[in-house]
């Protein structure tokens, strides 16, 4: 019978197979692995049922060393179980996986392989995560392919029930795990044959039981700990052999050979490469082009790691091997060489080092390095290599892909070199918006082709750092052989561009071969569009002789009530020009495949997009290119690619004009390594030279209705929109178009006002426009703010916020900063973060660094706010006039609390040592401003800001001084003035993951400020449930909707007495956010301030996020409180800031999908949830306002203080 | 069905069965749609009060739309932007869209009652109508209450486009349904009576007079428009009354009248009886008071037959139409002189 053939990522392949053969789950989302736990967490909520006829348990932790945990316990009482994680949750199960192998116990892990954060954290791909493994004593099995994904999780889950070690399968991060290709399906049959059931009974005889109870995990003395390590050798040595066993009964199943390594090229080589993983597929394709020509070398890929095959290798290399190349993906600084390079070095020696060497002479091994965090890994590379091995003194350690000129590692790599493509193979590159729906119909071509033809096909993502307005690339390949080309297309037959204002701002022709078809989504006709196509893309049509086709798919997809998702429209097309498929049939597949994505969420979506496909190939149409010699070639754009980076001064910083703008114009692949910083640190305020011009609509600013209030500026989520108070001499000179009107408050008198959108930088969001309070009289549906077509406005209000910006900021003191407007004229040091539109999170964040950002740092756990805040090719966080700013680092997810601790720790530290200092030479130097350093007040701005004017004449002072004393206290005299520390991060850090660190730092009484910007999910990854996610919602990890509470973090470290802690939300209540934030800031004790934050994941309207905010008070939800610690007997702390609740919950959750989903997929569940829900908040409100009435005496003394009388200098 | 409600008025009896689009029902009262109908414990606190049949809330076509866009949008947003977070929310199974919600509910009712369940739809295009009224037959209601609900706000379209699109719906979910079906009108029509009859020519089992807009209101705190349903006023009974009385005689016995708005007590019923319907339709006495007013109501419709000597509800049934009643004109417009006079003398 022939096998079904599906296809699909590398990570859904792995999980089908983890999840049918586990009983328990243990899950924690971390990418690129979230999918497969998200897979099972969807799998066991409808109910599907593992190999053995069970719902396996799937649960979610609270970070990867949970699962870890949850995982050992769960082996230890004999179920079978696993978890799939990456990268650093990889490093937090370390201690597990020593205790799980320590007790030789059968369990598998599967990872999605990625790099480990350094210098900088990096989601994608390479080993340096399942490299830092290898001590733990589990067996390491590589995939390649996405086929082998799937083939490997199963040999991986047979094997360790047969060895008893257990397995760390992993796959290459996004290169394999994203990478949708035909895979040939394992069945039930080929599970049951390799999983044996008596292993299986073997495995469940050892679990812990009381019914024949025995102790394991005991601690050992020097006497037997030893002894007992080795004890374990056979099993060790037993697993290559295993491996290979199920592996071959594999093969006897399915027809699918695999070794523990394999070799491929010529028998005759003397050249050989050794690499693991998906690189091997870019090195075959060069070693069959390299045999071709006639020279002899071959690549021997690693599938089994550990153990490592030692003699399995030196066997399969080919008896003629002069020369060996081994490749590794990970980098161990400072190592006589990477992992497998030692590995293979140590096999060739030993084997040379025998009776019988298997090699005349002992062939040279050199290592080298490649595609660290998913750098591209090219056959030319791979080429690069054998030249470097061909030549006489190759590098004995090297690097490959990219340009090092430090320490002149690299090898120059001939980019003209392509192996020839398989006969009948079509490449077809999609530069799209994430917000078009390009990747999702392609994803569906893929899986049309791959299921419904008999060609193989092959589909890769690239994503850009961005989430709002992020540009999507599309490579999709398909032929009549397998596909094995793990890397990009370069010389694309086909290529679509999605968006017309794409071209000169993305790459999109350089991906075109010669002859190919170009399809453009325009909104000039066919007739027109020539002249409106930017002068570099005219010329690289007309170069390289591109067949050019129009078509309005925007028109189309909104007549047809598609809006802006082009895709059905754009699909079609493909098809017609592609040829890959007959147009028709091509189309009934389209629309089969609409009716599986979509039938589910009912005929009005699936219609929509059957008319949006019916009309679309009538409207494209061809384009009459003129000849080449009638195309005037324009002048040479940036690095002679077809796109011009705009918005960067002439007088931007010269790290902005020679790197940010390079990596802006996409081509950071050709940055040396000496144009990089070394160590990590980036210069702040870069985001500002990004003009991205994404919004359709921007707000633009009628003064004649506006009321000063402020709103729209405190809202913005990209700080583009902005409001500055000035007095009339500040517009003398402004163009006429600037509008300003007067300034209705008295306090300053006499002063104009502006409300100014930032035309390239507003993602047109619609937020400001939502909360504006202001209504013409007339119309009452005008506001003072209203949203205008960008394109119609955006060349005027250029002109108006450049004048703008030159208007200096209101001195800071001239309005009180807890009000709105006293707020909003404050400069934001955190401005057009690539955040999603409407983000809930950022405008706190604003609001922050407005208030105190000259005199803050910030450490930022890992998440959406690191990701926006500090994700290349820039940064929002920015620094005023005087370069003041927010200082911003990132160490970990779990540990930010910590981080930010030993910068309060540090920051202390200092002070105590320069006030000593200053004790002993100040009085010398300037008695009277030494007394005055010494007693000042730093409570308020005002006395920071007279602070750090007297730190200043200090300074100046003390350069004249020549005394030790002197010069050391002008290195630690800046800590004389107060700065904040600021721990912000997610919920998922605060309440899961990072929470014993934050209770720790909570209970340590030092005067931190804990900011947690609560969406109350891991939005970063895709919306997984945290304790922070409310009763009712439906989340991934909790796809049959949370049965239980959120977690009352606030009541939590109200406990503590000492704390405070506020809970706000902007869209309710901004003057309360503000306050809490100052108050925050001036308790001289650790602050916690709990902000609601609406999210993409709750799935609502982004432009109202505000009011759902209003509603989420409004109902109880999210009581608004401050609560203030007292020493006053008679205190009061808790303050409940919001009113008695005047809507029931279910309005307010009505409006969200994360709610209302539950109710349209288990109605009965969502009518409990929903009552518990209100029982919820109706016993937090009870509570709080108890609370609020409640007398409470805090004794509290600033740990700083007591700190400054034990810090004296002996 | 001709069962005999005993107990309630002392000792006599009246038969309080009727027939409306040819189910028996035991009562001539029925609840109409409001949320009390529309979920199986409510439908039958109404049965037990001793509704006749129930009619359940509209399903709109409009929000079945509305709904699975929004709904798709909501997954959708944010989807493949991002390499971290392809998507945002678990693949889910099946989603009820509202249709199938109300399906769901339809038969929950019907498992849970005895008397007959009414369904009611509103459509906004022509395929909507039939795809739905189809569902509805599909999911075992006894009957379908079609509610022209439209505010005829197109310059364009004259009385004649909106009447004979009108139609053109009515017919084809003839064609589609086997079940009895009524049709809720609007009292905007410039010709009522003539299209009464062309309605029930198209396939119309029976008429719900009439439809009672939602209307909207202004919020003078936030300046929005809010649309605004108010519970109906004993007054509005006047209109039903007026035209069942003229159409009765003119569309014959056979064509199911319903009356609606405003009945509130036995006296109203008994006035709609009397001037033809079929039934009597009550909503907001029920929001007020309860399900338990329909039993107070067949009370009082009880007593007030028994005093005047009605031995069941077809006697009474059309008694005083335009046709049968005193002085038929005052229907028409000599009644609108006299309850202007009488108006004049009162204050």
């Amino acid at each position: 019978m022939a096998r079904r053939h599906e296809c699909l990522d590398g990570n859904e392949a792995a999980a089908r197979i983890a999840y049918a053969l586990s009983e328990v789950v243990s899950i924690y989302p971390i990418t690129p692995a979230s999918p497969m736990a998200e897979h099972c967490d969807d799998w066991a909520a409808a109910r599907r049922t593992n190999l053995w006829g069970l719902v396996p348990d799937v649960v979610e932790m609270q970070s990867e060393a949970g699962a870890a945990g949850a995982l050992h316990g769960a082996l230890q009482k004999g179920a079978l179980a696993t978890t799939f994680t990456a990268s650093q949750g990889l490093l937090l199960m370390v201690p597990n996986m020593f205790k799980i192998a320590g007790e030789l116990t059968p369990a598998v892990i599967h990872v999605a392989a990625r790099t480990i954060a350094t210098h900088a954290l990096s989601i994608f791909g390479d080993h340096s995560d399942v490299m830092h493994a290898r001590t733990t004593g589990w067996a390491i099995l590589a995939a390649g392919s996405v086929q082998e994904a799937h083939d490997f999780a199963l040999v991986s889950h047979a094997a360790t029930l047969r060895c008893r070690i257990p397995f760390l399968h992993f796959f290459d991060g996004f290169r394999t795990s994203h990478e949708i290709n035909r895979v040939e399906l394992l069945d039930d049959a080929d599970l049951q044959a390799l999983v044996r059931e008596a292993d299986v009974t073997a495995f469940r005889s050892r679990a812990l039981s009381s019914e024949a109870p025995v102790v394991r995990g005991t601690a050992q003395n020097p006497d037997v700990f030893f002894q007992s390590r080795e004890a374990a050798n056979p099993f060790h040595l037993g697993v290559p052999g295993t491996v290979q066993q199920v592996m071959d009964e594999l093969a006897a199943r399915t027809g699918r050979h695999y070794g523990l390594v394999d070799y491929h090229g010529a028998p005759d080589a003397d050249r050989v490469v050794v690499v693991m993983g998906s690189g091997a597929g870019a090195v075959e394709e060069a070693v069959d082009t390299l045999v071709a020509r006639g020279e002899p070398v071959g690549v021997l890929r690693v599938r089994l790691f550990q153990p490592f095959p030692a003699r399995e290798l030196v066997a399969a290399l080919p008896p003629t091997v002069r020369s060996i190349a081994a490749l590794d993906r990970t980098k161990e600084p400072g190592a006589v060489g990477e992992p497998l390079y030692l590995a293979v070095v140590a096999a060739i020696t030993e084997a040379m080092d025998t009776d019988e060497p298997p090699f005349a002479s002992a062939p040279r091994v050199i290592g080298g390095r490649y595609g660290l965090s998913s750098k591209e890994f090219s056959p030319a590379m791979a080429k690069a290599v054998f030249d470097e091995l061909a030549s006489g003194h190759p590098k004995r350690h090297f690097t490959v892909g990219i340009v090092d000129d430090v320490t002149h590692l690299s090898l120059p790599v001939d980019d003209g070199f392509r192996p020839p493509r398989p006969a009948g193979e079509v490449q077809a590159v999609f530069v799209g918006l994430g917000s078009d729906g390009t990747v999702g119909a392609n994803k569906a071509s893929v899986k049309i082709i791959g299921e419904h033809t008999d060609l193989f096909a092959q589909g890769y993502f690239v994503y850009d750092s961005k989430k709002a307005g992020s540009v999507t690339v599309s490579h999709l390949r398909f032929g009549p052989e397998p596909i094995r080309s793990t890397y990009l297309i370069d010389d694309a037959d086909f290529v679509a561009c999605h968006q017309f204002g794409l071209l000169g701002r993305t790459k999109v022709l350089e991906m075109a071969k010669p002859g190919a078809t170009f399809l453009l989504n325009s909104p000039h006709p066919a007739d027109r569009v020539w002249a409106e196509l930017p002068p570099a893309v005219r010329a690289e049509i007309a170069a390289k002789r591109l067949d050019v086709w129009v078509i309005d798919a925007d028109t189309v997809a909104r007549e047809t009530g598609m809006g802006n998702r082009i895709n059905t429209v754009m699909q079609p097309c493909f098809f017609q020009l592609a040829g890959v498929l007959p147009a028709e049939q091509a189309i009934a597949y389209i629309k089969a495949s609409v009716e599986e994505a979509y039938g589910r969420r009912g005929r009005a979506v699936v219609e929509r997009n059957f008319a949006a496909i019916d009309a679309a190939l009538d409207a494209l149409a061809h384009v009459d290119v003129p000849t080449e010699e009638t195309v005037v070639a324009p002048a040479a754009g940036a690095l002679g690619s077809t796109v011009v980076v705009a918005g960067i001064p002439d007088d931007a910083p010269l790290f902005v004009q020679q790197v940010t703008r390079i990596l802006l114009a996409g081509d950071g692949d050709r940055l040396p390594v000496s144009a990089l910083p070394a160590d990590g640190t980036y210069p702040s305020g870069t985001a500002r030279y990004e003009k991205r011009a994404i919004a359709r609509e921007i707000p633009i600013w009628d003064p004649d209705i506006c009321i000063d209030c402020g709103k729209c500026a405190v809202v913005c989520p990209h700080a583009t929109i902005r409001m500055k108070v000035f007095l009339p001499e500040a517009v003398d000179a402004a163009p006429g178009v600037f509008l300003h009107k007067e300034f209705r408050s008295k306090d300053p008198p006499g002063h104009r006002l502006t409300i100014q959108v930032a035309p390239d930088d507003c993602t047109g969001c619609g937020v400001c426009v939502d909360v504006c309070p202001a209504k013409s009289r007339t119309e009452i549906r005008r506001k003072a703010i209203n949203m205008e077509p960008a394109a119609e406005y955006r060349d005027l209000e250029r002109v108006r916020w450049d004048y703008f910006c030159s208007i200096p900021p209101l001195p800071r003191g001239l309005l009180p900063h807890d009000s709105v407007k006293g707020s909003q004229v404050l400069e934001p040091l955190f401005e057009f973060s690539g955040a999603c539109a409407g983000c809930g999170e950022t405008p706190y964040l604003k609001l922050v660094t407005q208030l105190f950002g000259d005199r803050m740092v910030v450490a930022n756990a890992t998440g959406c706010s690191s990701i926006y805040g500090a994700n290349l090719p820039t940064t929002p966080w920015s620094v005023n006039a005087a370069g003041r700013g927010p200082a911003w680092s990132n160490s970990l997810f779990e540990d930010n609390a910590e981080f930010g601790l030993g910068m309060r720790l540090a920051v202390d530290a200092m002070a105590r040592h320069a006030r000593a200092l200053l004790a002993r030479v100040g009085p010398g130097v300037d008695a009277e401003l030494t007394a005055e350093i010494l007693a000042a007040d730093q409570g308020d701005e005002p006395n920071v800001v007279a602070q750090r004017a007297r730190v200043e004449r200090l300074r100046g002072l003390l350069h004249g001084v020549d005394a030790p004393d002197a010069r050391r206290l002008l290195t630690v005299a800046a800590s004389l003035v107060r700065e904040g520390i600021w721990l912000i991060g997610g919920d998922g850090w605060a309440y899961d993951i990072g929470f014993g660190g934050l209770d720790h730092v909570l209970s340590s009484g030092r005067n931190v400020n804990v900011l947690v910007l609560d969406t109350e999910v891991y939005s970063n990854t895709g919306g997984q449930a945290s304790k922070a996610t409310p009763r009712g919602a439906v989340a991934k990890f909790a796809a049959g909707g949370k049965a239980t509470a959120k977690k009352d973090l606030g009541a939590i470290a109200r406990a503590y007495g000492n704390v405070y802690v506020a809970q706000i939300s902007m869209g309710a209540n901004e003057l309360q956010a503000t306050k809490a934030l100052l108050e925050a800031d001036a308790w001289p004790g650790p602050s916690l301030v709990i902000a609601y934050s609406t999210c993409i994941a709750h799935g609502i309207d982004m432009s109202k996020s505000m009011s759902h905010q209003k509603d989420a008070v409004k109902s109880g939800y999210w009581p608004l409180y401050r609560f203030h610690p007292s020493e006053t007997e008679d205190g009061q702390p808790f303050k409940l800031d919001s009113h008695r609740p005047s809507i029931p919950v279910r309005d307010f959750v009505a409006d969200e999908t994360r709610f209302a989903i539950l109710e349209r997929t288990h109605p009965e569940e969502a009518h409990r949830l929903a009552q518990l829900a209100q029982a919820d908040a109706d016993e937090r409100w009870r509570y709080y306002e108890q609370l609020a009435g409640m007398h409470r005496t805090v004794p509290h003394t600033p740990i700083d203080e007591l700190d400054a009388k034990v810090g004296e200098l002996p | 069905m001709s069962e005999t409600v005993s107990g309630r008025t002392g000792g006599v009896s009246p038969d309080l069965t009727t027939t409306y689009l040819g189910l028996g029902l035991r009562s001539p009262i029925v609840a109409s749609a409001s949320p009390l109908t529309g979920d199986p414990d409510g439908a039958a606190r109404v049965e037990d009060a001793g509704a006749g049949a129930i009619v359940l809330p509209s399903l709109f076509e409009e929000e079945v739309i509305h709904e699975e866009l929004e709904l798709n949008r909501a997954l959708e947003a944010g989807a493949e932007h991002y390499a971290e977070a392809l998507d945002y929310f678990p693949s889910t199974p099946v989603i009820a869209d509202p249709a199938s919600r109300y399906v769901a509910a339809l038969e929950s009712i019907r498992r849970r009652v005895r008397i007959p369940v009414i369904a009611s739809l509103n459509a906004s295009t022509p395929g909507g109508w039939v795809r739905y009224a189809k569902v509805l037959a599909d999911a075992g209601a006894d009957a379908i209450e079609l509610n022209l609900y439209r505010v005829a706000a197109d310059p364009v379209s004259g009385a004649a486009d909106v009447e004979a699109a009108d139609l053109a719906l009515v017919a084809a979910v003839r064609a589609t349904v086997a079940i009895p079906f009524a049709v809720k009108l609007s009292p905007y029509y410039s010709a009522t009576a003539n299209f009464a009859r062309q309605v029930v020519d198209a396939g119309a089992d029976g008429l719900v007079l009439f439809n009672r807009f939602y209307q909207p209101d202004l919020d003078l705190d936030t300046l929005e428009v809010v649309p605004r349903v108010e519970l109906s006023q004993p007054w509005e009974l006047r209109l039903p009354l007026r035209w069942i009385a003229i159409l009765r005689p003119q569309l014959g016995r056979a064509v199911g009248l319903a009356a609606t708005s405003g009945v509130r007590d036995g006296t109203d019923v008994v006035k709609a009886l009397m001037v033809g319907a079929d039934v009597a339709m009550t909503t907001s006495a029920l929001l007020r008071s309860g399900p338990s007013r329909i039993a107070s109501m067949e009370t009082e419709l009880c007593t007030w037959m028994v005093e005047h000597e009605y031995a069941s509800v077809t006697e009474l049934r059309g008694s005083a139409t335009h046709e049968t009643a005193e002085s038929p004109s005052a229907f028409e417009r000599a009644n609108y002189l006299r309850t202007l006079r009488s108006w004049t003398t009162s204050v």
